[in-house]
């Protein structure tokens, strides 16, 4: 059973009967008023979004999803392909139930594939994730422009600001719950 | 992991913020007020039904230096300002941290309507002083400092944008919804909006209308839909206080909340008290306002997940 304080990003919860993903979430006062904690949800079976405002005291049961650890193998026209590396079974889950996941799926990364009644529906991925730096702008010495941050492309395709002595090639760590640079990988 | 970084790329957002709360303290210095420091952990906070204050030592961090603040108008000081910190269980979110910052000022011999005024020249002076001009550019939107800043009822708002008068929305429970999901978006787009007189049930330690007893002398200031301010007409009558906090400590009680005591020293000093008017202003949401950060976290050195 989850509170309105475990409210956050990412959190999985059972509305309906149905598993809805929490994609945004803030927490508001009016005025001296009382807390509000509104929350944006994606059905995580059919992709309807809603937006929902709870007050203080409400309660959620989590989602009822079964986690498998896959192997991500490759993508096509049906989507991102896993395979159970105990069984053997392969399963595609189509790119519009991934989300944000798709940045960080690099080959033979190991995630947690989540199944409703035997069905894949979405990962959950690990809090942060290795990824090689393929494409950013050379840092030019004594750059007085003041800027603190470039874009950088990473191996997935994916674009995010990094630090400006970050050079191509270089292996960065980024936190997957918020798509930000954490730190460079040394070595 | 390490957090250096995100930190690191504040430091340009964290010289604003010390320049913009410079000008804060030379702007009410210049105008004769007393900077106060009045302890933060105190005995017994105000009650208030939906601000939980946190335990420490038997005691409680302040949720705002409004008591000490007032006990001393009510021994005689007449100007006085403080900036703070402050301390509300459970608050976060985006425009919300449980440790914050407050501009707390007090002045005798005016109302809230004086405050208004005043808060007007605090900002104009304030983004003036920093070089952020008269029109400040906030989530796409430009807003004019320098424009008279609108005053608006909170009956007035709900009737237009609210979707239902305000009596509905208190007797149907859904008061903070309207305001927080309709109302709130729509305040200080182009111009700064006050939105005043809230139903009197609403301010706890704000004087009632004379003209009209269904209302408390107290408005929010709004700029670009972000709340900054709240300021009252301050109640100096002692046994309406008393009464008014015994109403809420019962509120408190039934929702399982942390009971305080009531603030014996605060009430007994109360008849002392000048008409005032008094007004606190978040300083984080200010900068936020000022710098067009997306979130508080982008104005403060440490976030409480960072720590």
């Amino acid at each position: 059973m989850y509170t309105v304080a475990d409210l956050r990003k990412g959190l999985k919860i059972t509305l309906d009967g149905d598993p809805y993903l929490v994609i945004a979430f803030d927490f508001a006062k009016p005025g001296k008023g009382q807390a509000l904690y509104r929350t944006k949800m994606r059905n995580m079976i059919n992709g309807t979004i809603l937006d929902r405002t709870y007050r203080s005291g409400e309660t959620f049961e989590p989602a009822f999803l079964e986690d498998r650890t896959m192997e991500y193998l490759y993508k096509d026209d049906d989507g991102f392909h896993f395979m159970d590396n105990q069984s053997y079974e392969q399963f595609a889950i189509p790119e519009s139930a991934l989300g944000d996941a798709k940045n960080y799926l690099i080959d033979n990364i190991k995630v947690d594939v989540l199944l409703f009644k035997e069905k894949p529906i979405g990962v959950d991925l690990p809090n942060f994730v290795n990824l090689r730096v393929v494409q950013t702008d050379p840092w030019v010495k004594g750059d007085t422009s003041g800027s603190d941050s470039k874009p950088a492309t990473v191996e997935t395709g994916y674009v995010l600001r990094v630090p400006p002595f970050i050079e191509e090639g270089e292996l960065i760590t980024i936190d997957t719950r918020t798509g930000e640079y954490s730190t460079r990988v040394k070595g | 992991m390490t957090d250096s970084w995100r930190i690191s790329r504040r430091s340009g957002n964290l010289a604003r913020r010390a320049a913009i709360i410079g000008e804060l303290r030379s702007f009410f210095t210049a105008r004769g007020y007393l900077e106060t420091e009045t302890p933060f952990r105190i005995p017994a906070p105000a009650p208030e039904s939906h601000i939980d204050a946190v335990p420490a030592d038997g005691w409680f961090l302040q949720t705002s230096p409004e008591i000490c603040m007032k006990r001393l108008l009510a021994a005689g000081y007449e100007r006085i300002f403080q900036i703070c910190r402050c301390w509300r269980t459970a608050e976060r979110g985006s425009r919300h941290l449980p440790e914050f910052t407050m501009l707390e000022w007090y002045r005798t011999g005016t109302d809230y309507r004086g405050l208004m005024e005043e808060c007007e020249e605090l900002l104009r002076e304030v983004a003036k002083g920093t070089g952020f001009g008269q029109s400040i550019s906030f989530r796409g939107k430009e807003i004019r400092l320098d424009a008279s800043w609108e005053r608006l009822s909170v009956r007035e708002s709900f009737e237009r944008y609210g979707g239902m008068p305000m009596e509905d929305a208190l007797t149907g429970g859904v008061f903070d919804e309207v305001v927080a999901e309709r109302i709130e978006p729509m305040l200080g787009l182009d111009r700064p909006t006050f939105l005043y007189d809230y139903p009197a049930e609403l301010g706890a330690l704000a004087r009632l209308r004379a003209d009209d007893p269904t209302v408390a002398e107290r408005f929010e200031l709004y700029i670009g839909g972000l709340e900054l301010a709240n300021a009252f007409s301050e109640l100096t009558d002692t046994a309406e206080q008393r009464s008014r906090f015994m109403g809420e400590a019962t509120v408190r009680a039934a929702r399982g909340q942390l009971p305080y005591p009531l603030p014996e020293k605060f009430l007994a000093e109360l008849a002392d008290m000048p008409p005032a008017a008094g007004i606190a202003l978040g300083v984080d949401r200010l900068v936020m306002l000022l710098l067009d950060a997306e979130r508080i976290d982008d104005v403060v050195a440490f976030t409480p997940e960072e720590l």
